[in-house]
């Protein structure tokens, strides 16, 4: 999946995060977290996972979270580059 | 350092103190330790003229305070306290250094102390904090060693002399020129001054402030003149808005609301929600929701109950009007309803920290508790409670009565979301152990209740009216498999604080966090 | 058919909030209605898609029955919802403006067409469609008959009142004459009739009345907004206790007419014949989850 625009996903209400998206040309992650030092390694882990799934290997990916679980983590992540690649 | 029965590392002095590793809650028996009550010197007053001898300067020169002493005010004005924050500053002006406090309490408004912990105005802390002077000891920004006490054991500590106070500046809501005062009326009405009577019968001298002279005497008296050595005025001792401050507010959370309703369901399967009943319960969205469900029982079922008991709020004053209880026994007014029923109903009694919660005399009132409601920041597979620190490793808040209700009471419950903010609250080992898990009953989650194994018959009860009973364990990994596993904050070996439960000895210490 | 499903309470939750999806494994509501439609906004019908399908996709142990309201299919979302969500098998959908058998009929055909290019047996996902206009009103009997996934008509009041020109009252005598047309053509179909939510959050006691109503008429179940409803809906729909006790006693003796191997059964001198026997069954269903009774009744009883 390439990243050809700007996308953004999510809320910043308790349980979920944003997902900013937009292109780059290498793969960068960045993750603010409520729970950064609890969580922040599953955080990160289920990022990756997600990203390579969607075969992302470039662009410049920001989380903010706010204690959201691994799946939702994984549905806003999948919508904010499903918006950032689409036409 | 050596470990306690818990497991957990203890140093065998602090601050230049010995203390004795926690053991069991029974373990100190004060007579085989020969524990006395402290005794301050006679003294003879020969003069019926004021004692009123101008502001807080004047009363700290009078009280002839001196670097290297302990003072201590009482917290039933909370949040909106002024009289601390200006007292450490008057202190500082008289150039007087190395304080120790033993408030009964500190309060986040008390984050203006700050600045004189760095400056050597305050050296050590002999009481537990709630909010910013906490966060920074535990993150080791200021260093400032602090014993943090429950209230029952902050009764112990002073009255046993352990925790000697050479100054104890009480706020004075109702107060005449001789010494006569009660919290009841007044700008600064606060109600029970649960927490200052012990300081007022135990300090080497007594000092009462405050902003509100009243023609003598005032009456009725909680602190009598013959105790009270200094009288000061001030201008105002604090914000009456956030005195009594409390939003008695029943949740509206659902998860809430379950955890209220499955609590309500161990009272009523407990065997002691019948007449003569008795219970104490705080001031959150769940507690109150189950303060109401008893209520609704209780009116339906027409039970007459022994006493509410605790901080008491308007809702308990309700249930006394209602005739729901025989009394209240209130060690701190939780808001104005609370306040202005004590200052005129016998039946709701003020009650002194000691008579609350001392573990060391001939019974507390906590011991007459059947069923009592506590909260928790976390809560371990062994039933041990933290409400001292947080899971980010940071020391929050306060003891309160918790340690000594969770021992005195019959059944103690513990109410609690099972995560906060993704954080599992249900873990294999506390951050910090403030109470004992032999000392508690039962945990009541949103998803589900488990009961310690001193209760039986009210586990085989709750089974039997298909409750959602969970062994500890179950409960916990059902909710790590939400969460996933936290990794463990990381600490240092710096030993800031330390926990001391309400017999005195220490139950847990408060380490800095690695950054 | 009628099957056998309690159905007293179906919670609406909104398909893109998760602090509200992920407490749905917690809440005490019999089914729950993963909502795509009213709840969420059209610029995050594609996000609340993926939330509910990956939140579906982690709840391993489901403990109730879930619909998932999709977007009606004349809606440009309506048919990437069910592609979006029927990966992970929700029991039933939650058809929304469903005016005519027609309509009722391009969803069966989607759900067979699915179920059969995945194994499935054709009729596994079930359709409960929403009565919420004057035109499906009139069509109820109809759309109740038209496939045999409905298994329930659900009455959405709010879109009803709005077709009628005429507001919403707690009171509830604007919505008579549906709610009638409505469990009588549930009835008539041989399926449950569910009623609208009510609105007002605040007054308990206007939806004690609202349900002890429905129920009366032949309701057997109510959607629902909020969790803190759940609890008054369930009370007002338990049976009484003479009720109770008389099911008892009806299970009671066709239990003792079938180890004698007597056919016909009578109590206190009525006969008891197999519709006494059936609602005696639903009786205790419902008091066994509501607690009123102690053991769950076998409903073995009915087939004899």
């Amino acid at each position: 999946m390439e990243i050809i625009k700007k996308g953004v996903a999510g809320t910043m209400q308790s349980s979920d995060l944003m997902v900013f998206v937009e292109p780059a040309d290498t793969l960068r992650l960045e993750i603010e977290s409520t729970v950064i030092k609890q969580f922040g390694h599953l955080i990160r882990a289920k990022a990756d996972e997600v990203l390579a799934k969607n075969g992302v290997t470039a662009g410049f990916i920001r989380l903010t979270d706010r204690g959201a679980l691994d799946y939702a983590i994984e549905a806003r992540i999948e919508t904010a580059l499903q918006r950032a690649s689409a036409a | 350092m050596a470990k306690n029965s818990l497991g957990r590392e203890i140093p065998e002095t602090f601050n230049g103190k010995r203390y004795m590793p926690y053991k069991d809650p029974h373990a100190i028996v004060p007579e085989t330790f020969h524990f006395q009550r402290a005794s301050r010197m006679l003294k003879r007053n020969y003069s019926g003229a004021s004692k009123v001898v101008g502001g807080l300067r004047e009363a700290i020169i009078a009280s002839g305070l001196k670097d290297g002493m302990t003072i201590s005010t009482h917290h039933h004005l909370r949040n909106g306290d002024r009289l601390l924050n200006d007292l450490v500053k008057e202190i500082d002006a008289l150039g007087i250094r190395d304080i120790r406090i033993a408030a009964s309490s500190v309060h986040i408004v008390h984050a203006e102390l700050i600045p004189y912990i760095k400056k050597g105005v305050i050296t050590a802390l002999e009481c537990g904090v709630n909010g910013p002077i906490g966060e920074q000891i535990s993150k080791g920004e200021i260093k400032c060693p602090i014993v943090v006490r429950s209230h029952g054991g902050r009764a112990r500590s002073v009255i046993s002399g352990e925790v000697p106070i050479d100054v104890a500046f009480l706020a004075a809501p109702f107060c005449d020129e001789y010494g006569n005062f009660n919290g009841f009326y007044g700008p600064s009405a606060c109600g029970s001054l649960g927490y200052a009577l012990v300081d007022a019968q135990y300090a080497r001298k007594v000092v009462a402030v405050t902003d509100n002279l009243v023609a003598f005497p005032a009456l009725p008296i909680g602190v009598p003149q013959n105790i009270v050595d200094i009288v000061a005025t001030v201008d105002s001792l604090g914000d009456p808005k956030k005195i009594v401050s409390s939003t008695t507010k029943l949740t509206k959370d659902p998860m809430g609301l379950q955890i209220a309703q499955y609590a309500a369901m161990v009272i009523d399967s407990s065997g002691y929600l019948k007449n003569g009943f008795s219970f104490q319960t705080g001031t959150g969205g769940i507690s109150l929701a189950v303060a109401g469900h008893v209520r609704d029982m209780m009116r339906e079922r027409k039970i007459k109950g022994s006493f509410g008991c605790g901080g008491i709020t308007g809702f308990f004053v309700d249930m006394l009007e209602e005739g729901l209880f025989e009394g209240l026994f209130d060690v701190q007014c939780f808001d104005l309803k609370a306040v202005e029923s004590i200052g005129r109903n016998r039946k709701h009694q003020e009650m002194s920290a000691g008579l609350y919660a001392n573990p060391f005399n001939m019974g507390a009132v906590v011991n007459r508790l059947d069923c009592a409601i506590l909260s928790a920041t976390e809560i371990d597979v062994n039933f041990n409670v933290n409400v001292n620190t947080e899971s980010s490793g940071l020391l929050l808040h306060n003891t309160g009565g918790h340690c000594d209700v969770a021992n005195g009471a019959k059944v103690s419950i513990i109410v609690c979301p099972s995560i906060r903010g993704r954080l599992p609250m249900v873990r294999d080992e506390v951050t910090t152990i403030t109470t004992p898990g032999e000392t508690v009953g039962v945990l009541v989650t949103e998803r589900g209740i488990a009961v310690n194994d001193h209760l039986p018959e009210l586990k085989a009860e709750l089974i039997r009216r298909r409750a959602p009973v969970k062994d500890i364990r179950q409960l916990h990994d059902e909710i790590y498999a939400v969460t996933g596993a936290p990794k463990a904050v990381e600490f240092t070996d710096e030993v800031v604080g330390l926990i001391e439960y309400l017999d005195g000895t220490i139950i847990d210490t408060v380490r800095t966090v690695r950054a | 058919m009628a099957d056998s499903q309690l159905r007293r309470t179906l919670l609406f939750v909104p398909g893109n909030m998760p602090s509200m999806l992920q407490n749905v494994p917690l809440f005490k509501c019999d089914s729950v209605i993963i909502d795509l439609e009213d709840a969420v906004n059209h610029a995050e019908k594609d996000a609340a898609r993926n939330l509910v399908r990956r939140f579906l996709e982690n709840w391993k142990d489901r403990n109730k029955e879930v619909l998932v309201r999709i977007n009606p299919l004349y809606t440009k979302w309506g048919r990437d919802d069910l592609k979006a969500i029927l990966p992970e098998r929700p029991d039933a959908i939650r058809f929304p403006m469903c005016e005519t058998p027609e309509l009722a009929l391009e969803l069966d055909a989607e759900l067979a067409a699915y179920e059969r290019a995945n194994g499935l047996e054709v009729g596994h996902f079930g359709i409960l469609p929403s009565i919420e206009t004057v035109k499906s009103v009139l069509n109820a009997y109809a759309i109740a008959t038209s496939t045999k996934r409905i298994f329930g008509l659900a009455f959405g009041a709010e879109d009803y009142t709005a077709s009628m020109g005429v507001a919403r009252t707690n009171s509830g005598e604007d919505l008579i004459h549906p709610r009638m047309m409505i469990v009588m053509a549930a009835k008539a179909a041989g399926i449950q009739a569910i009623d609208s939510v009510f609105s007002d959050v605040n007054d308990m006691e206007a939806l004690k009345k609202e349900t002890e109503l429905v129920k009366r008429i032949g309701y057997t179940g109510k959607c629902l907004v909020n969790p803190r409803q759940i609890d008054v809906i369930h009370e007002a729909f338990a049976p009484k206790r003479e009720e109770i006790d008389y099911a008892l006693e009806v299970v009671e003796a066709i239990k003792q007419a079938r180890q004698m191997g007597t056919g016909v059964i009578s109590l206190k001198g009525k006969m008891v014949d197999a519709p006494i026997v059936k609602r005696a069954v639903n009786t205790l269903r419902v008091a066994f989850a509501q607690g009123l009774v102690a053991t769950p009744i076998d409903e073995e009883i009915l087939n004899g």
